[in-house]
């Protein structure tokens, strides 16, 4: 077996005899998918983007796809973990790996397996990520110090490390923007609120004040700007559109089993649910398909060395990959309720085999990660000067 | 007015820079200026009226409306091509 398939099946098996295991107290205690993380680093797949001859699994956008679809059929707290994770060390390996202090960071990524939070959230700015207040602080030396309030940051506690944008300096635009990663060693984080919410609660995502130092190597010499356009956005909602495939596809894997237990106990009629059913089979269709297709375009473009940055910063490609996330944060909630009314009350109960809730409530949470009112808003400016020519 | 002076009229009305026009040099990175990936959309809207032309979405990226010298040759190439169409 290939590297690349036996990582996929360690993700399936992950998946099925850790993450499922485990994603109802993660759900119902609002606590962190310890177990998950603990044996994704066991099987070295945290650093599974980094090139096979820096000692990574040499996977790419689609196999990192796969698994976040993987892993959010068993858990969607531990699918989105793992995604938001990627999409910080994808940050990295395309934009600073040539950096010495990042060269470095990789092979201890391999070997150690840090969890790397990202703290892109910031109070007062009305989340709005390409905008800052805060800013690099830096002293004669080569050492500076950032202080953040962040309104989220995912899995802040657990994490071993934090990247986040500031300005270049005090005096900098509020979009001058650079991107640092920060060491858990060095960096304060003081819990300021809870995070009880309706889903999505295992991934721990309270606000936090902020307090980092370092050296000044760790910033990354690319502007953010870029690796927002290049990376961030495309391999977030490449993976989060992922993640809710999985949400969505575990929904339907419940209501297909109701459904096949009600045509077993009368056989010869076919029951009314398996027309809803074909309806929830035919969405799911629709997404997996729409997914599937602006990631596997995503990728190609991410491969490719000579055209891929300018397609990537794009306005075209800014719209297709921006109406990927509304549609399919709009879609896997249509399915899972879809999915609801097939199993009715006993997908409405908690304790059931074919409960349903949690899943409905993780899938609210995709239309509000990034508003999806601000991406139809940016997406209406860009449609003012986009030919589709 | 030439085409360098309506291109500067036009960033200082829409592209909401943090700092004055006239400071900027022709290759001063413009987003290091403060313009926002908003008001680069309304800077393209008038370059668009002023200029009489429509920038194909191949031209609609990020590194074409950079710099004042960048937007100028974009401008360049689309007035020009024009000129040759209508020569024909």
């Amino acid at each position: 077996m290939s590297e690349l398939a036996s990582s996929l099946e360690a993700v399936t098996r992950i998946a099925r005899e850790v993450s499922a295991q485990h994603a109802e107290s993660v759900d119902r205690e609002a606590r962190f998918p310890t177990e998950t993380v603990d044996a994704l680093k066991k099987a070295k797949l945290l650093s599974a983007l980094v090139p096979q001859k820096m000692g990574g699994l040499g996977c790419g956008m689609l196999e990192l796809a796969t698994m976040c679809e993987t892993l959010g059929t068993a858990c969607s707290s531990s699918a989105m973990v793992f995604a938001m994770h990627q999409i910080q060390v994808a940050s990295i390996l395309r934009h600073a790996a040539h950096q010495t202090y990042y060269k470095n960071y990789l092979t201890e990524l391999v070997e150690k397996q840090p969890l790397i939070a990202s703290a892109t959230s910031e109070v007062g700015i009305g989340g709005e990520m390409r905008t800052s207040k805060c800013a690099v602080q830096r002293d004669a030396g080569d050492r500076f110090l950032l202080e953040k309030d962040c309104s989220t940051i995912s899995y802040g506690a657990q994490a071993d490390d934090v990247l986040l944008q500031a300005r270049r300096h005090s005096e900098a635009a509020p979009n001058d923007q650079i991107f640092v990663l920060v060491r858990k060693p060095e960096c304060t984080l003081e819990q300021k609120g809870a995070w009880d919410t309706l889903g999505m609660r295992g991934t721990c995502s309270p606000p936090f004040s902020l307090r980092a130092t370092g050296v000044v190597d760790q910033i990354f010499e690319t502007p953010f700007s870029d690796v927002a356009s290049e990376t961030q956005v495309p391999f977030s909602h490449v993976l989060w559109s992922n993640v809710w495939l999985g949400i969505a596809t575990g929904a339907v894997a419940r209501a297909r089993a109701f459904v096949r237990q009600q045509a077993r106990s009368k056989p010869g009629t076919v029951p009314p649910t398996a027309l809803r059913l074909a309806e929830a089979s035919s969405m799911l269709q629709t997404m997996r398909t729409n997914v599937h297709d602006v990631s596997t375009e995503s990728d190609r473009l991410m491969r490719d060395e000579t055209q891929g940055t300018a397609a990537l910063s794009s306005i075209s490609f800014a719209l297709k990959i921006n109406n990927l996330k509304v549609s399919s944060s709009q879609l896997v909630v249509q399915i899972v309720n879809h999915a609801l009314s097939i199993c009715g009350i006993l997908g409405y109960k908690n304790d059931s085999k074919v409960s349903v809730g949690r899943h409905l409530r993780d899938a609210h949470s995709a239309a509000l990660m990034v508003g999806n009112d601000r991406i139809y808003a940016t997406n209406a400016s860009m449609l003012l000067v986009l030919k589709d020519d | 007015m030439n085409p360098t002076d309506q291109i500067r009229a036009i960033l200082k009305e829409h592209a909401r820079l943090a700092v004055d026009v006239a400071t900027l040099s022709d290759d001063s990175d413009l987003y290091e200026a403060g313009m926002t990936s908003h008001a680069s959309v309304n800077v393209m809207l008038a370059l668009e009226g002023t200029f009489d032309v429509e920038f194909p979405d191949r031209m609609l990226r990020r590194g074409v409306f950079g710099s004042l010298a960048s937007i100028r040759a974009a401008i360049l190439e689309l007035t020009q091509g024009a000129t040759t169409e209508a020569a024909q």
